[in-house]
């Protein structure tokens, strides 16, 4: 076992991993951040989603020993301390872009990386950057309308 | 001006909060004090004989709680099918035992062999790697046709052959329809494949057992549907549990498609091993496990011959399928390719003369069962694909010939057994070619083309059966189950009220549309009415959601219990205003007698209900708690027109999809919102196996598809927007709602007009290309064009 510390949404968190310890499983199994899912094991799904000094990673594809001192945000720390949603939070709840809640997370945080580095994207750049991002329920529509809602975009398609 | 409250309004969905927030409840998230866990050793051979399972060296490893195999659950059950198929020859399906960890012989890659408890996930891991198996191969049977062959190796031996049953459908019908077929002025044939998928909701499958030895009850958290019905299966047929004794939980639950329906022996056994090793036993299946080990989908290799007259009139439609049931009977499995298949192939028309034979048959691949549709999918796409292949040869519009042979008068008794009560196939059409534009077709097609694209536009109609019932007729199909909800609606004296369905939402939004159901018929405020499910401890029985049945028959449930506690309501109103009960009225959550200005409100009745100051003790009961079993006298029959436009690059064989549209016909609405989504989900799938996805294994029964990496999920970027419309409404009229049920119209609808697009951009390249098998892939698309 080794000790391990990083800073989660704004908090310190110590613990004792084996060096094979996954950040997904550190975050869940010890600090008991379930928000974060575990939807594969190839790193393709994107359900563990997390952003590690304030880039986005697949929590289940880096060690937990890998984010030693790191600065670690997760699902968990996105609303505000009284519960509300942030703007990309609120905009998945206005157009119905989550269903089951699985991916919602993963989606959340690719989401908030995706907005950060390109403020106003196109539908294609969005759809293109949610690929490694896998939603089995909604048909991906309403998470890319939710996208450009939440960066101030128009969202008028045929037939709605 | 759209509704803001009540049925047809589209709030916010409530449950969302905590799933955008990390705070969902998933049954990996839950932890039992003092739990261990359980890693199955599975097989990677598809076919074999178990020679020995040596585990000293295994026991031995750090942590390591106990070591399970066959030989520990000698007297316990296997797992049960629910559904017994009798074949034409009036036999009944043959049905092998189907044990919790293997016995003598393993039968697919997968199959557990071994069960190891330990202290944590990773030492009971490490500890399976170290169980020596001696398994003597035997030939795998993996292709369908010759696992019937004289001769094939058996999946099991006890067994006749690899056949479980030959069915036919409508026996009587048999020879009608040779003989029309016969006699036909034109038959069109089409030999083809329903690809083989698998489900992969996003969140794996997860189970806990514990057992509480002072009282000797059991509790299994699980991914399931229906919690209900695991409590059924697994407690009376497997481990031999009263429901007494046996609590079902199933949580939050991340998708299910249909592969979270059915009991699986992981269930059973961490409900077992909890008590053998007197604490919580807790297993996570990695996506890896989850393809090889959830129930799998699809899987028809069919022939379908349509005759028409000389007017184009159909007929008669004669078919021949062979469906793969895998090396074991899953939960619902012999039903899909039967009474969920066979009684659909009337489809929207007025075809004469129907007559389905399925072969169902044992190979050396993961058990396949009910995915999103179900039947209904499989005997949608052959009978549109065979439409527009006959439509090809006459030269005649595809459209045309459909609108020709639509049904047109309701309610109608198909040659196949069913009546459909309601519909409006044309309403449908007129809607689609309305929002499709397909004038201007030619002109998109032009602009393709200049830009070195092949376009293509295929439509295809669908009918759907769901809220599958009524209880006493699927008995007499072979059900081993009743098929009605239940709902308990109980009001606090404060008149908030709490709903217990036995409907189970893993995505549906039960918590935000049933509200709305009840704050209409109350005229109360949405915010007052909880819906909890997923608990057995909780709700009286429930058969759970798959079906599209959740609305249809538990929202009718509910419907039925909040109509006996306005009653009730009603009587206690009367007696505070002095009032006769026949003159009450409630409207905005208040009662009034009629003609007169007396009223009392929602709040004032509970209140008295449960404080009986001033009550009619003598006539009625104080509280107010209903409960309403609904077992529905029909199916519900949605219905709708798809088209599809899709762009092929001739260098590549890519196929894109340009547009997707839906005009559907749900009935009634309650939340139109998630109806939307509903469809967008289903369109999704069915693009993904109608483009993307198949389940592949090699002739020794090795999954090729084992992995996200190997299977092609539809992502974010092979996909369109779509364009749908449910303003098409012809009510159901034997369900108090009117609904009819949205959750697998998309997936059922789609892959024909997918396919029916394709063939048409190709053949605008002066290719005679009559059929692609799904997925249609780049090399498959790209040998057409060439081949």
């Amino acid at each position: 076992m080794t000790k391990v510390s990083m800073t989660v949404n704004g908090k310190a968190a110590n613990g004792d991993v084996e060096g094979r310890t996954l950040l997904s499983s550190f975050l869940r199994d010890q600090l008991g951040l379930t928000g974060t899912h575990v939807g594969c094991d190839t790193s393709q799904c994107g359900a563990c989603v997390v952003h590690v000094n304030g880039e986005a990673v697949k929590s289940c594809s880096i060690l937990a020993l890998e984010a030693d001192g790191a600065e670690v945000a997760t699902i968990e720390g996105q609303a505000a301390e009284d519960g509300t949603l942030n703007t990309i939070q609120q905009a998945f709840q206005d157009h119905h872009g989550l269903q089951c809640g699985y991916c919602t997370p993963g989606m959340v945080m690719s989401a908030t990386a995706l907005l950060k580095d390109n403020p106003k994207p196109s539908e294609a750049e969005i759809r293109a950057y949610l690929s490694g991002n896998i939603c089995r329920c909604t048909g991906y529509h309403n998470i890319v309308k939710a996208i450009m809602a939440a960066s101030g975009q128009d969202v008028a398609i045929a037939a709605e | 001006m759209p509704k803001d409250h009540g049925i047809g309004a589209s709030p916010k969905r409530r449950e969302d909060v905590r799933f955008l927030t990390g705070n969902g409840n998933y049954t990996d998230d839950i932890n039992k004090h003092g739990q261990a866990y359980v890693h199955f050793l599975r097989s990677d051979i598809a076919h074999g004989t178990i020679k020995g399972i040596d585990t000293a060296a295994a026991a031995a490893m750090p942590g390591v709680v106990k070591i399970f195999t066959a030989a520990d659950f000698e007297g316990v059950g296997g797992v049960p099918c629910g559904w017994q198929v009798t074949d034409r020859f009036g036999e009944v399906m043959q049905e092998p035992k189907h044990p919790i960890l293997a016995e003598g012989k393993v039968r697919y890659v997968g199959e557990m062999v071994a069960a190891v408890v330990a202290e944590s996930a990773a030492q009971a891991r490490d500890a399976a790697e170290a169980i020596e198996l001696d398994i003597d191969d035997l030939p795998a049977v993996v292709n369908m046709k010759a696992a019937l062959a004289d001769g094939s190796p058996k999946v099991h031996d006890d067994l006749t052959s690899n056949l479980c049953y030959d069915w036919g459908f409508v026996e009587e019908n048999r020879d009608a329809v040779d003989a029309a077929i016969k006699d036909a002025a034109h038959v069109t044939t089409l030999e083809l494949v329903n690809n083989r998928l698998i489900a992969n909701p996003m969140e794996p499958r997860v189970a806990i057992g514990d057992y509480d030895r002072p009282s000797g009850d059991s509790t299994l958290y699980t991914t399931s549907q229906n919690p209900h019905v695991i409590r059924l299966l697994m407690g009376a047929f497997v481990l031999g549990i009263p429901e007494h004794k046996l609590r079902v939980v199933a949580p939050d639950v991340g998708g299910g498609f249909g592969t979270k329906i059915f009991h699986y022996a992981e269930e059973a056994f961490c409900t077992f091993a909890a008590k053998a090793c007197n604490r919580p036993v807790k297993w996570t299946s990695s996506r890896s496990e989850a393809f090889m080990s959830d129930a799998h989908g699809r899987d028809h290799v069919t022939k379908i011959e349509l005759a028409l007259d000389a007017d184009n009139n159909f007929t008669a439609v004669r078919t021949d399928t062979h469906a793969n049931m895998g090396a074991y009977l899953s939960t619902f499995a012999p039903s899909v390719p039967t009474w969920l298949h066979g009684t659909l192939m009337a489809g929207n028309y007025k075809t004469p003369l129907i007559y389905v034979n399925v072969k169902a048959v044992f190979t050396n691949t993961v058990p396949v069962d009910a995915y999103r549709g179900a039947g209904r999918p499989e005997a949608t796409f052959q009978l549109e694909r065979v439409i527009d292949k006959a439509a090809h040869e006459l030269g005649v519009d595809p459209v045309a010939l459909r609108r020709q042979n639509f049904i047109t008068e309701f309610p109608y008794e198909t040659p196949v057994a069913v009546a459909y009560d309601t519909g409006d196939y044309n309403a449908t059409m007129d809607k689609l070619e309305e929002m499709a534009d397909f004038a201007g077709f030619k002109a998109r097609r032009a602009t393709s083309e200049k830009n070195g694209k092949l376009r293509g536009l295929g439509i295809n109609c669908y009918i759907e059966a769901c809220g599958i019932a009524p209880s006493n007729l699927v008995g007499q199909l072979g059900a081993r189950a009743g098929l009605y909800e239940s709902a308990t609606v109980r009001v606090n004296a404060t008149g908030g009220l709490v709903v217990m369905t036995g409907s189970h939402s893993h995505g549906q939004g039960h918590e935000t549309a049933f509200p709305q159901v009840i704050a209409e018929m109350i005229g109360i405020d949405e915010s007052m009415i909880e819906i909890v499910h997923g608990d057995t401890a909780n709700t009286p029985m429930g058969m759970g959601t798959y079906g599209s049945r959740s609305l249809a028959v538990g929202g009718s449930a509910m419907v039925r219990a909040t109509e006996k506690i306005i009653n009730k309501a009603k009587k206690i109103a009367a007696h505070l205003m002095e009032a006769s009960d026949a003159d009450i009225e409630l409207k905005d959550g208040n009662f009034s007698v009629a003609g007169t200005d007396k009223s009392v409100a929602w709040g004032d009745v509970t209140l008295a209900a449960y404080v009986p100051h001033n009550y009619p003790l003598e006539d009625i009961e104080p509280g107010l708690e209903e409960t309403a079993f609904y077992d529905p006298a029909n199916f519900t029959y949605p219905s709708g027109a798809y088209a599809c436009e899709v762009e092929v690059d001739p260098e590549t064989g890519k196929v894109s999809i340009e547009r997707m549209l839906a005009a559907d016909d749900f009935g009634n609405i309650v939340n139109p919102m998630i109806v939307d989504g509903q469809v967008h989900g289903g369109l999704a799938q069915g693009i993904g196996q109608a483009l993307l996805e198949g389940c592949v294994y090699d002739d020794d029964g090795q999954l090729l598809s084992a992995s996200f990496m190997d299977y092609a999920m539809p992502r974010a970027d092979d996909l369109p927007f779509y364009e749908v419309d449910h303003s098409c409404q012809t009510p159901c009229t034997h369900n108090p709602l009117g609904v009819k049920g949205c959750g697998e119209a998309g997936a059922i609808g789609s892959p024909p007009s997918v396919v029916n697009a394709v063939v048409d951009a190709l053949r605008s390249a002066g290719k005679d290309v009559t059929h692609v098998d799904m997925p249609l892939s780049p090399s498959r698309v790209w040998e057409a064009l060439n081949g």
